[in-house]
């Protein structure tokens, strides 16, 4: 009898939205009862665009994976395949293009593993990390490792991550808490949900070795309420991992005791700010305070706290095991190791992707993502959600690392970054972040509070077609003062949106300001739908559709569109099968 | 109620709730959250009797609940329509789709719709950028969409 064949299907939130589930049934049904397969779940390999996935290992070690896997496909890939060792070519994944300009470290075990088995993590070299820190280092030396692999937090800020556990080791307080944040709250960005949900047990690792070095005896996790699946994920692997005595009282016989408790967040942005998450632990409104104090020295319940990134704490068992020089050979000078992000929008291949540091925007948009799909022109891309910016296809080869984007005028951030074809209108980009931030800002900073507000309204009356003169100067007016009377990175990020359309886009809010006209003919006040009677049929589909019952016509004859009662809501443009009605 | 087959007295319910979490630090949103999971919303009186259990004022717990989006203070519809709002379906057309939810549900965002059959939120974001425009119809995720087929999916659904 030989190994088995190894069948792994990709079971994180997107492949289940694609219908993951489903052909994990179709396979099962096929494969249960024989004799050296092993079917398997497992979480994200990161090419969301060809969900559902299905890889077949033969026990040679070779790796055939399948794209777009309906249940009909899985039968036959069981079928012909599993069982009759016959790949089936014509569904064969063929673009390595994908994966070649990747380097995983954060995702080594994501989409290989079963996330819900420790065994699994275990056999991929789980918790020797922790174990080769207990045996062999002093916490100090832990955090020398780290300070050599120049970890910077992935939260956002970028702050060194060895400093900060210095710093909270260092302070007198006891006891000592960690915190995971895993709150992920920016539009776009759902790194860490990944993570998460493929490979938990990393995280918690992570955690350990954390709370080894700081000298911390709880943690706790705080993540998003939106999270189901990682939740789920989450708790069997603190269930396991308490089982194994990875957690718990005298850790692998090293007189180390830890324990970490899970919280579920509520449906705040701002919580996702680390004072602001810590008060939503203690039970009250999440509203960031003032620092100093830092967290290193009162935190939680006043206590020395160190609170990290999922993808931070993801990062620490390997620079463990394999060292912190190893680490910082990737990357630039000041931004070591990869990131992970949340590659989407208007591009051919999109999905989580972990590059090197120093990557340029180019690179991953065109050999990455593939360039823009349906041939239309790449515009910008929005790097780190409601607190970035979007930078011009002319910026495409700005590398990606701390220093060089903040210089260009976006962030970081937690990972979002969306690729925008020339569809996309930037003043309505602007406004969608700003409409987010006005109903995620807590309320505590009048700046915040009502700036925000002010900024809105006057972006709604451009892109209503009602702007007024020195509106845009009134825009970098108010967003200066925001920028600078707010508390938290909140207020004080809000308006970078709207700054960096308003630098490198001008042209468009000048447009929708003195000319009345949406280039991109996406703000619905400043466009018009009609039919071209040339094309109408007369079928009267959109009829049928509007819901303000504004076009009308006799069947077969060309329907007309009444625009005072049209709301250009676009309903009838998605229906129409003839191309009938245009926009302008 | 019945509970795991067994019939219980929803304020016995309740107290079991508070009672088992009341013992740790911070336990007001743990409590909350499992009330509305048990319930589906938190009745103001249900807050009140919390408050009492929990030494805790109402008011705050008021302030608690008001703050996070989590919390409804009415109960939903049988079925929930979270439609993602991020900013990959907002591109890809989240605001048509939102209101295709409402002219088939009869639902407005965040409300209930007259024949109780559908309650609809806007979510930032659901994390499926690369399916967007994406809506969660109860537990389940749906990608792709266009107008047409959130009507079909919201259709199939009401005739149950
Ligand atoms: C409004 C706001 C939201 C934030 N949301 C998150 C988040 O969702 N996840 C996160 O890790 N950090 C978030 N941060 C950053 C945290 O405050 C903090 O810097 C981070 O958790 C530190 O971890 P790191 O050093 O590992 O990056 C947010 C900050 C602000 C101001």
């Amino acid at each position: 009898m030989g190994a088995p064949k190894i069948v792994r299907v990709g079971l994180a939130t997107c492949g289940i939205a694609a219908g993951a589930d489903k052909v994990f049934q179709a396979l099962a049904q096929e494969l249960t009862g024989q004799q050296d397969v092993w079917l398997k779940q497992t979480g994200c390999l990161g090419m969301c665009h060809n969900e559902p996935l299905v890889e077949v290992l033969t026990p040679a070690g070779e790796s055939y994976l399948y794209t777009k896997v309906t249940p009909e496909k899985a039968t036959d890939i069981a079928r012909r395949h599993v069982l009759g060792g016959e790949p089936v070519r014509d569904w064969l994944f063929d673009d390595g293009h994908y994966l070649a300009k990747q380097k995983r470290v954060v995702l080594r075990n994501s989409g290989r593993i079963d996330p819900e088995s420790i065994d699994d993590y275990l056999e991929a070299g789980g918790y020797q990390a922790i174990a080769k820190a207990l045996r062999e280092m002093t916490p100090e030396q832990v955090i020398g490792e780290l300070e050599k692999s120049g970890l910077r937090g992935r939260g956002g800020a970028g702050f060194p991550t060895y400093l900060k556990w210095r710093l909270t080791r260092q302070s007198p307080g006891r006891p000592k808490y960690i915190i995971c944040n895993a709150d992920e709250g920016d539009p776009g960005a759902f790194m860490d949900r990944s993570v998460l949900e493929s490979d938990p047990h990393s995280v918690l690792e992570g955690m350990l070795i954390a709370a080894y070095a700081i000298g911390a005896r709880e943690g706790y996790i705080y993540v998003r309420a939106e999270y189901p699946l990682a939740v789920k994920r989450l708790k069997l692997a603190l269930a396991a991992a308490r089982e194994r005595g990875f957690l718990g009282e005298n850790i692998l016989g090293s007189g180390f005791d830890f324990d970490l408790k899970l919280r579920e967040g509520a449906g705040a942005f701002v919580c996702g700010e680390e004072t602001a998450l810590m008060m939503s632990i203690e039970g009250k409104r999440g509203m960031p305070r003032f620092r100093p104090p830092f967290p290193a020295e009162s935190g939680l319940w006043g206590k020395p706290t160190s609170i990290n990134n999922v993808e931070t704490y993801a990062n620490v068992p390997w620079i463990i095991l394999n060292g912190g020089e190893a680490f910082a050979q990737y990357g630039t000078e000041r931004s070591k190791g990869t990131k992970v992000f949340a590659l989407a929008g208007t591009i051919t291949r999109g999905g989580l992707i972990e590059v090197p540091m120093g990557i340029t925007i180019r690179e991953i948009v065109f050999e990455i993502g593939g360039g823009i799909r349906s041939g239309r022109e790449f515009k910008a891309v929005q790097i780190g959600g409601p607190s970035g910016g979007c930078l011009p296809a002319s910026l495409a080869d700005t590398p990606v690392d701390y220093e060089s984007l903040t210089q260009a005028g976006a962030i970081m951030g937690s990972g979002g970054l969306l690729v925008m074809d020339d569809s996309a209108c930037m003043v309505d980009v602007a406004k969608f972040f700003l409409d987010f931030t006005v109903k995620e800002s807590c309320g505590k900073c009048t700046f915040c509070r009502l700036g925000t507000k002010q900024m809105q309204a006057i972006l709604q009356r451009i892109t209503n077609g009602e702007g007024r003169e020195g509106d845009l100067e009134l825009l970098e007016e108010l967003a200066n003062s925001i920028s600078r009377a707010s508390l938290c990175g909140l207020g004080q990020t809000a308006p970078n949106p709207v700054l960096t359309t308003l630098r490198f886009f001008r042209d468009e809010y000048e447009a929708h300001l003195y000319e009345k006209r949406c280039p991109a003919k996406k703000c619905r006040a400043l466009i018009r739908y009609q039919v071209n009677p040339d094309r109408c049929n007369g079928c009267g589909l959109c009829n049928s559709y509007c819901p303000t019952n504004a076009i009308s016509g006799e069947k077969k004859r060309p329907f007309s569109i009444d625009q005072n009662l049209c709301t250009h809501c676009g309903l009838c443009f998605n229906v129409c099968r003839h191309e009938a009605i245009s926009v302008n | 109620m019945e509970v795991n087959g067994t019939v219980v007295r929803p304020l016995d319910l309740l107290d079991e709730i508070v009672h088992r979490h009341n013992t740790e630090e911070g336990a007001a949103i743990p409590i909350l959250q499992e009330v509305q999971n048990t319930f589906g919303f938190v009745a103001p009186a249900v807050l009140e009797r919390i408050a009492d259990l929990a030494h805790m004022s109402a008011t705050e717990l008021y302030s608690i609940v008001t703050f996070y989006a989590q919390f409804r203070l009415q109960p939903p519809g049988e079925n929930l329509v979270r439609v993602c709002t991020g900013t990959a379906c907002h591109l890809a057309g989240a605001e048509k789709i939102l209101q295709a939810v409402e002219n088939e549900t009869g639902a407005r965002e965040g409300g209930t719709s007259p024949d109780g059959k559908f309650t609809m939120e806007r979510v930032a974001c659901l994390g499926c950028c690369s399916l967007a425009p994406v809506v969660m119809l109860n537990e389940q995720i749906h990608g792709r969409l266009t107008p047409e087929a959130v009507r079909r999916l919201i259709k199939a659904v009401g005739r149950r």
